[in-house]
């Protein structure tokens, strides 16, 4: 009983998160003249019309190149800075611990378009303005915030008892981390990194001011997309989620963590 | 980094990669950046517009218009206009030149002008305009283009805006109404039938926030009532005019907060009548060219108020050779790349139109009809867009938005909005110490809210 | 890595009991100095330029010109309230989602993996993608519409997004936020979760505990620290939330980030933006405070 009433659970969630993006497959797949119908046809007419306009638009190799850079080199250096960040706040008792966090956090309660002039001023001075660095800085600054927090709940998670066990039988505390910790923290490290890399790839509008003849992929198709008709709305919209889906698929047993569930004592 | 700031030299690199490992950040991620599409390297032009924007018509302009021209050109878009003034500021600032060719409205040269940050294209301008195989711009929209007596400015494409509706919607028309003919109240008596007979509000106006309702406010509904803009803001044929929008306002679809571009609930049909841009009409008029007519804005009590929207095309002021880029504005406006332009985007050249009609697509001829028999009426009255505003044209926008939200949308006190909001407007006018422009009687002096 | 060395040469030299102490307490600080220097080059110097832009008006002398501007707007509370109602009706909505999918994905239902994609997938959709999807189900002539009128439940279509019903507006705001960012609840919320060691769950289910009674009285609990993680990250991104509100609230329906997106891209004043941008900043950061209060962490063991 329990069990079904489990799977029912699982498939109305399901259908939450998948009836909305259906509609937009839908949209992206009716031909122009039906996308108006109404009532809407639950099924489309299978017209690839506006797909192909984005599938052959000439910069979309070059933006998706872009995307999967900014989105990589964000992840990189996003966990490089947060990893230690993270690790401090969890393990470490200092003074200033609460006000760090709370002044990281604040960096990303102040919303980013204010801060589009300065940093495009600054950007220009240093030679990024326009690349795939200047914008991948830039998200990096957007989700480190998030993302030591995240490692230190990760981190906080591990047992102290197992790290300090490990001590005992003679490890450094360095083997210690990298031994009893690194694995135990490793999917949530990498879930952590899957967030940078998809706010990354999602994010619009730091990268739509930073970038000009470089965008990033949606940047490319969202930038026209507001004032574009209806079809190229759908289609822009189910183009950008395909690599991203994907990219989850990838990812997905990391965030599980297949075979790092710790088994304690 | 003097033609593309966005290319990023492996020297750039290896200052950026030491400077970041001095921060105690990267080393290892640094080092290889060969694969990446900053690095690729070009001769070509970078032409950066306001217009021509959306995904699809930038991609027309890439394959169509383009095509032809030698050297290979970059072009980047944004419709944002404060962003392209960021990037010429910032180009001015740091002493490069990331943009060789620059397209946007008349409004917004104007600004970069004010600035400084725009070659003179006079002799540009006198060149193209002459000989044989001249272009043969309207004198209208060449005046347009001058100020400080010179050409800031060649004119490139021009539009207007105009009215749609369903047919089904005309036999709902107020008796002896001719929809060629509108006036202001018939078209009320119109919606409030529509209204009636329907059952739902089906007048829609682009109110949305990508949405054109200031153009109508000061090119259309307030020179049409009250002869002026500025001039006349609080008076009483304001007023009436607010009076009026308000009546109008409660048989407009209410979704109308969220429209940009009316073509798609015309088509949906959310709304059987609507007022925009043309070439955010044109959708609707080629994808039903039977069920869907254009006819021109209404008539009202001070005549038939029209915006004329031109574009043009200038060079940066930071460009130290400009060959190249005139070179491309002489192909950007060549009467057969013109006649491309209408075809694909539906933007009509601010030329003669004798050799580019006949044989249009159904949508377009419709609304090539409609302009010209708008632009042509006895009772026309032409604004011009806001001149001389500078840094301002945003919050001379604003007052006319908040005015609109706060009588109509908030159904305000109609003369104590126009009191403060006129105080506002003077405000801004004062800031930017802007002289008055059409259909304002132009002067000498800071305009004068009346 | 820096941090590694980092710790190694601090564990090493600690051989000596009497270093420990002095090199110990640099420790932490030097593993956050990387992510504080980088912050205050990209973040904090920028912010530091817009408060002053905040407090010069127009004219670019300093003064409050800007921020009464600001107060003056008849927008600015109405926004303020929107903002803050968002936020309340979100948060719990997003946190039962959230809960609901980790119970099942921690069900060990059959194709756990399969589950656990789809409720991932909306963490590929921008603002902009959720936004273009959930105006075509909430328009006139749009998806819900067309189900309730198949379903019977309507005569003619409904018109849901109209801005002289804030609550409507509201609602349909909150469903589509609530679709696109709870993934990222669930991904902490379920990191959190892996962490806790099946023995609790299995020696409450020695004791007969009902499956409510586990998630009460041991699952919750021991995700404190993680919900409150997930708590302050999703109402900070809160504040921000402007492409859905945009394309589902038009220019009826205001919240503070939208305005202050308003005063930078369609009136180009970035004096008004700022002002906009230090009131989210205050309003997050109180929020943020009063959920470290009421949620306080006793820290597991210190050091």
């Amino acid at each position: 009983m329990r069990r079904v009433l489990g799977y029912a659970a699982a498939a109305l969630l399901a259908g939450w998160i998948l009836v909305p993006i259906w509609f937009v497959v839908v949209g992206a797949f009716s031909s122009v003249a039906r996308i108006y119908d109404y009532p809407r046809p639950p099924v489309p007419d299978w017209s690839l019309e506006t797909m192909t306009f984005f599938v052959t638009s000439a910069g979309v190799p070059q933006a998706l190149l872009s995307s999967v850079l900014v989105a990589v080199i964000t992840g990189v250096l996003t966990m490089l800075l947060a990893a230690p960040a993270g690790y401090a706040v969890a393990r470490h008792v200092f003074r200033g611990a609460d006000a760090y966090r709370l002044t990281i956090l604040s960096t990303r309660a102040f919303p980013v378009v204010v801060l589009s002039i300065p940093l495009a001023v600054f950007f220009l001075q240093w030679g990024v303005y326009d690349s795939v660095w200047g914008v991948a800085f830039m998200h990096t600054a957007l989700a480190l915030p998030f993302v030591v927090l995240m490692v230190s709940t990760v981190f906080a998670g591990v047992p102290v008892d197992l790290e300090e066990a490990a001590q005992v039988f003679g490890c450094s505390r360095f083997t210690a981390f990298r031994r009893v910790v690194v694995p135990i923290a490793a999917p949530g490290i990498a879930g952590a990194a899957t967030f940078a890399v998809l706010l990354s790839y999602n994010e619009v509008f730091a990268a739509s001011i930073l970038t000009l003849q470089e965008p990033t992929l949606p940047v490319f198709v969202l930038s026209g997309l507001t004032q574009a008709p209806l079809p190229f709305r759908y289609a822009g919209a189910l183009f950008l989620l395909a690599p991203a889906f994907l990219f989850i698929l990838l990812i997905r047993k990391q965030i599980l963590g297949v075979g790092g569930r710790p088994t304690l004592r | 980094m003097v033609q593309h700031s966005g290319v990023l030299s492996r020297r750039d690199v290896l200052r950026l990669g030491s400077a970041a490992a001095a921060a105690g950040l990267l080393s290892a991620c640094a080092l290889d950046t060969t694969g990446a599409p900053g690095s690729q390297d070009s001769d070509g032009l970078v032409f950066y517009s306001t217009q021509l924007a959306t995904t699809e018509e930038a991609e027309s302009l890439r394959r169509q218009i383009l095509a032809g021209f030698g050297t290979p050109v970059d072009y980047v878009t944004d419709s944002s206009s404060t962003k392209m003034f960021d990037r010429l500021r910032a180009d001015a600032k740091a002493g490069t030149s990331s943009v060789q060719v620059v397209g946007a409205l008349q409004g917004e040269i104007a600004t970069l002008w004010a600035e400084g940050l725009l070659r003179d294209m006079t002799d540009v301008v006198e060149e193209l305009a002459t000989g044989a195989g001249g272009r043969r711009f309207t004198r209208q929209y060449l005046d347009l283009a001058r100020m400080d007596g010179r050409y800031a400015f060649v004119p490139w494409i021009q539009a207007s805006y105009l009215m749609a509706a369903r047919t089904d919607a005309l036999q709902y028309l107020p008796p002896g109404a001719d929809v060629q003919r509108l006036t202001y109240d018939q078209l009320l008596g119109w919606t409030r039938t529509l209204q009636q007979a329907t059952g739902s509000p089906e007048l829609g106006l682009p109110a949305g926030p990508d949405g054109l309702l200031k153009r109508f406010l000061q090119g259309y509904a307030y020179p049409s009532f009250t002869g002026g803009v500025n001039s006349t803001f609080r008076s009483p044929d304001a007023a009436a005019m607010w009076q009026w929008l308000r009546a109008a306002w409660a048989t407009a679809n209410p979704q109308s907060v969220t429209y940009g571009n009316m073509a798609e609930p015309l088509l949906s049909g959310e709304v059987w009548v609507a007022w925009d841009h043309a070439v955010r009409l044109v959708d609707a008029l080629q994808a039903r060219p039977d069920d869907i007519v254009s006819f021109p804005a209404p008539v009202g009590p001070r005549g038939r108020g029209y915006l004329p929207v031109l574009g043009g095309l200038s060079v940066p002021r930071s460009v130290a050779d400009p060959t190249a880029s005139i070179e491309l504005i002489r192909h950007l406006t060549d009467p057969a790349r013109a006649s491309t332009t209408l075809r694909t985007v539906a933007w009509f050249p601010p030329q003669d139109l004798a050799g580019l009609l006949g044989g249009l697509p159904p949508g377009i001829e419709a609304e090539a009809a409609t302009l010209q028999a708008m632009i042509t009426a006895p009772d026309a009255l032409a604004s011009s867009l806001a001149v001389g505003l500078g840094n301002q044209s945003g919050a001379y926008d604003k007052v006319f938005t908040d005015t609109f939200r706060q009588i109509v949308l908030g159904d305000g006190d109609i003369p104590s909005t126009l009191a403060t909001q006129g105080a506002a407007l003077q405000g801004v006018l004062d800031q930017a110490g802007a002289r008055c422009w059409r259909p304002d009687p132009v002067g000498e002096g800071v305009c004068r809210v009346g | 890595m820096a941090e590694q060395t980092l710790s190694r040469s601090a564990t090493t030299t600690g051989e000596t009991p009497a270093a420990v102490p002095r090199l110990r307490r640099w420790v932490p600080y030097l593993l956050l100095a990387p992510s504080i220097v980088y912050l205050a080059v990209f973040f904090a110097s920028p912010m530091l330029q817009a408060f002053g832009l905040a407090f010069t008006g127009t004219t670019g002398r300093f003064g409050l010109e800007s921020i009464r501007a600001m107060l003056g707007d008849d927008r600015f509370w109405p926004s303020v309230l929107t903002t803050l109602l968002l936020l309340v009706v979100l948060l719990p909505v997003q946190f039962a989602l959230a809960l609901g999918m980790g119970l099942v994905v921690n069900a060990r239902l059959r194709g756990s993996g399969f589950w656990l994609y789809v409720f991932l997938l909306p963490l590929g959709v921008s603002e902009l993608g959720a936004g273009i999807a959930w105006y075509s189900i909430f328009v006139e002539q749009g998806w819900l519409n067309t189900v309730l009128q198949g379903l019977g439940i309507i005569d003619t279509p409904v018109i849901w997004l109209d801005y002289r019903d804030p609550v409507r507006v509201v609602a349909t705001i909150v469903l589509a936020e609530a679709w696109r960012s709870t993934s990222l609840i669930l991904i902490i919320l379920v990191s959190g979760m892996r962490a806790i060691p099946r023995d609790y769950l299995e020696a409450a289910e020695v004791f007969h505990a009902g499956p409510w009674q586990k998630l009460r009285h041991v699952l919750l609990p021991l995700l404190r620290p993680t919900i409150r993680t997930a708590l302050i990250v999703r109402t900070v991104l809160a504040f921000e939330v402007f492409a859905t509100v945009v394309a589902l609230g038009g220019t009826g329906t205001d919240v503070l980030a939208t305005q202050a997106n308003r005063a930078y891209t369609e009136f180009q004043d970035a004096h008004l933006a700022s002002a906009y941008g230090l009131v989210i900043l205050v309003v997050s950061l109180a929020a943020v405070a009063v959920i470290l209060v009421s949620l306080p962490i006793r820290r597991e063991r210190g050091e």
